[in-house]
């Protein structure tokens, strides 16, 4: 009797050990998605979770990383510094993330990598272009995209060589992002020598630019390049068309969506920008297959999606590599391995920048889209 | 340079009368009972959503015609808009008619977040927009330059002054308005007379609310795109209007709107555009140091 007991406590003991077993095995591992998945600039954040979804489908198909499924957390920060925070702690601490994808505005990005840093998990941010991001040279810090200056010597290189504008204004929206690439172009423009006639900055969150439209009409400008988000450059753009001002307008990644012809009021408005971001990823060869997935989803892989993509993949990949979920070992990793991605195959230098930036023009036509400029 | 000039004086008045139609909503309330609405910028917010609305369903049941179409919208989004107005009143202020000064001022703000919420949520945070309406311009050439004022500022100016010359007409013209009167110079006094003051209350709620629909239509018209964010910025400029002009008076409103917009452009135009905030914010203080009501404020007078 008491054996027969014993023999049935013995075989539950197994049982439960077996199924404790299996849900180690089984257990997840858990990527944070931050970024703007609210507020004026919840496209982006759209985009990005788009990306990571897809991308997270795909790694665990071919069996998650070391073995486990990926699950994602989303992180909303509404590009608000203050809310950054309160997310990656949020992530750090409650969700225990094993890596997180994002974030967006620069300065969000960079409040919230000083938490990750401090908790030694890994960040690859898809969109954040500043240099201050990479340039406290924080371990667990890396990007997919490449940085203001590399993109305002482009658009400054451009204007120069191709608008040849001599009678040059440069505008930006005072937040860190805006502000930092409009620095960076003014930096190569004064290099090149042509010397700025106004840099000034307007207000996010304000419509009406016409004060300012004037007195770049009364200074003659031909060229006027704009450091911002959409919200802002739509309605400048706008007011610079009815005020009669023809001259060139040139932006940097900010406004890359389909949304700046809404806050442009038409496409009759926007026809003839021209905006820096990196090559069109979704010509890249490598990323064909996932392209079409996600258009067969209904969803066209604009913007930052397939951005977003690639960093969950190299995220996949590192800590695959290392074994581990270690952030230190996967960031020394990543530092001295290439990773093939969606947007073709990247390597990283001792920041954490990407080693070989893919910043062009483009720029929009009659219709309301963009296209690369050949 | 004097081109320029007068392009400033035109864009600062347009803008300036936009935030004299909201400041009147500002205005009104506090001269009647005493409290500043902070969801007065979210009112103004949700007239844009449903301008947008009008408009389409206009569009949608075939009216092509410019004033008919633009008749139309406005007239839905004043009416919702007064609902609107109407029904926070309802919700939010009367149950605290006779509590401490602060708690309405609280629910203010909590009405202003759940607005901005709903809104989000049930439109999307995306950037809404609208088609341009009215295109083109009278230009007049001047110097070297040129002037121009395009139709829809025309508009945007003759309809404001019309909104503030009705409004001011059914303030001391009508039965309404001088109910109105009555209970702002003493709330306690109209009621023992016989005026039911809960009922003016709430029709200063309505016109307030209307008169930002009015401006919601114009800013829509005129920058063709709005968010659900858009009432936090030109409600905090439109409160500094109707302070300036002497908070509790209606032409104070208007004119303190006129003045920011004006002071706001000109600044842009010959300083800088970065500091024009702190310009116009510089020029409150210093009115309010020499003129504590406002321009044209009444002084207080503490009653004993």
């Amino acid at each position: 009797m008491s054996q027969k007991i014993a023999g049935k406590g013995f075989l539950a003991l197994a049982v439960s050990a077996a199924l404790g077993l299996s849900s180690v095995v089984q257990a997840e591992i858990l990527i944070g998605v931050a970024g703007p998945h609210t507020g004026p600039s919840a496209a982006i954040g759209e985009q990005y979770w788009r990306g990571a979804s897809q991308a997270a489908a795909d790694i665990n198909a071919a069996g998650g990383i070391n073995g486990e499924p990926i699950k994602l957390v989303k992180g909303d920060d509404a590009c608000e510094p203050k809310q950054a925070v309160a997310v990656a702690n949020r992530l750090v601490d409650q969700d225990k993330v094993a890596g997180v994808i994002g974030h967006f505005c620069s300065s969000s990005t960079i409040p919230a990598s000083a938490v990750y840093d401090e908790a030694a998990v890994l960040m690859i941010t898809p969109g954040s272009t500043n240099p201050v991001v990479t340039d406290r040279r924080l371990n667990v810090v890396f990007r997919m995209c490449g940085r203001d200056d590399q993109q305002g010597q482009v658009a400054a290189d451009f204007i120069v060589d191709t608008l040849k504008g001599a009678r040059v204004a440069i505008i930006h929206d005072k937040d860190t992002y805006g502000q930092g690439i409009a620095n960076a172009a003014k930096a190569r423009l004064n290099e090149r020598g042509v010397t700025e006639v106004l840099y000034e900055g307007l207000t996010r969150g304000e419509k009406d630019f016409n004060a300012l439209v004037t007195k770049l009409r009364g200074a003659n400008v031909d060229v006027v390049y704009f450091g911002g988000l959409h919200p802002e450059a739509g309605p400048l753009l706008r007011q610079m068309r009815e005020q009669g001002l023809t001259a060139h307008f040139v932006s940097g990644d900010g406004v890359v969506t389909d949304e700046l012809v809404t806050t442009a009021g038409g496409p009759q408005y926007v026809k003839g920008a021209y905006m820096t971001f990196g090559a069109d990823p979704r010509k890249i060869a490598d990323g064909q297959a996932v392209v079409e997935k996600l258009r067969a989803g209904g969803y066209e892989p604009e913007g930052y999606t397939l951005y977003a993509y690639a960093s969950l993949q190299t995220m996949a990949a590192a800590f695959n590599g290392v074994g581990s979920n270690d952030a230190e070992e996967a960031s020394a990793w990543l530092k001295s391995h290439s990773v093939p991605t969606v947007m073709g195959s990247k390597a990283w230098d001792r920041k954490g920048d990407l080693k070989v930036s893919d910043y062009v023009l483009y720029q929009w036509d009659d219709q309301g889209k963009y296209h690369q400029l050949p | 340079m004097d081109g320029i000039f007068l392009q400033q004086l035109i864009n600062g008045l347009t803008l300036g009368a936009v935030y004299g139609l909201i400041a009147i909503g500002y205005t009104m309330v506090y001269g009647i009972i005493g409290m500043i609405n902070f969801a007065h910028g979210e009112v103004y917010m949700i007239s844009a959503y449903l301008s947008a609305i009008g408009l389409a369903l206009l569009s949608f049941f075939g009216l092509e015609s410019f004033p008919l179409l633009i008749f139309g919208t406005l007239l839905f989004t004043v009416c919702v808009t007064g609902l609107y107005g109407w029904v926070i009143e309802r919700i939010a202020y009367k149950p605290l008619r006779n509590s401490t000064r602060l708690a309405p001022l609280i629910s203010a703000i909590g009405i202003s977040l759940i607005l901005q919420n709903y809104v989000q949520i049930s439109q999307g945070a995306r950037q809404q927009g609208v088609p341009t309406l009215l295109d083109g311009a009278f230009r007049v050439a001047i110097g070297e330059g040129f002037l121009q004022i395009s139709y829809t500022k025309v508009f945007i100016l003759v309809a404001a002054f019309a909104g503030m010359a009705a409004l001011t007409w059914v303030i001391h013209r009508t039965r309404l308005g001088r109910m109105c009167r009555a209970t702002q110079q003493d709330r306690k006094m109209a009621q023992i007379l016989g005026i039911d003051t809960d009922r003016v209350i709430s029709a200063v709620f309505v016109i307030g609310a209307a008169m930002a629909a009015l401006a919601g239509v114009l800013i829509t018209m005129n920058y063709g795109t709005f968010d659900f964010y858009a009432g936090f910025v030109i409600g905090i400029k439109a409160f500094t209007a109707a302070v300036l002009g002497g908070i509790g008076s209606l032409p104070g409103a208007m004119l303190g709107g006129l003045i920011l917009g004006v002071a706001e452009a000109q600044f842009s135009g010959l300083v800088n555009t970065d500091y024009k905030d702190v310009f116009s914010f510089s020029l409150l203080v210093l009115i309010l140091i020499f003129r504590p009501q406002g321009l044209l404020g009444r002084p207080q007078v503490a009653k004993v």
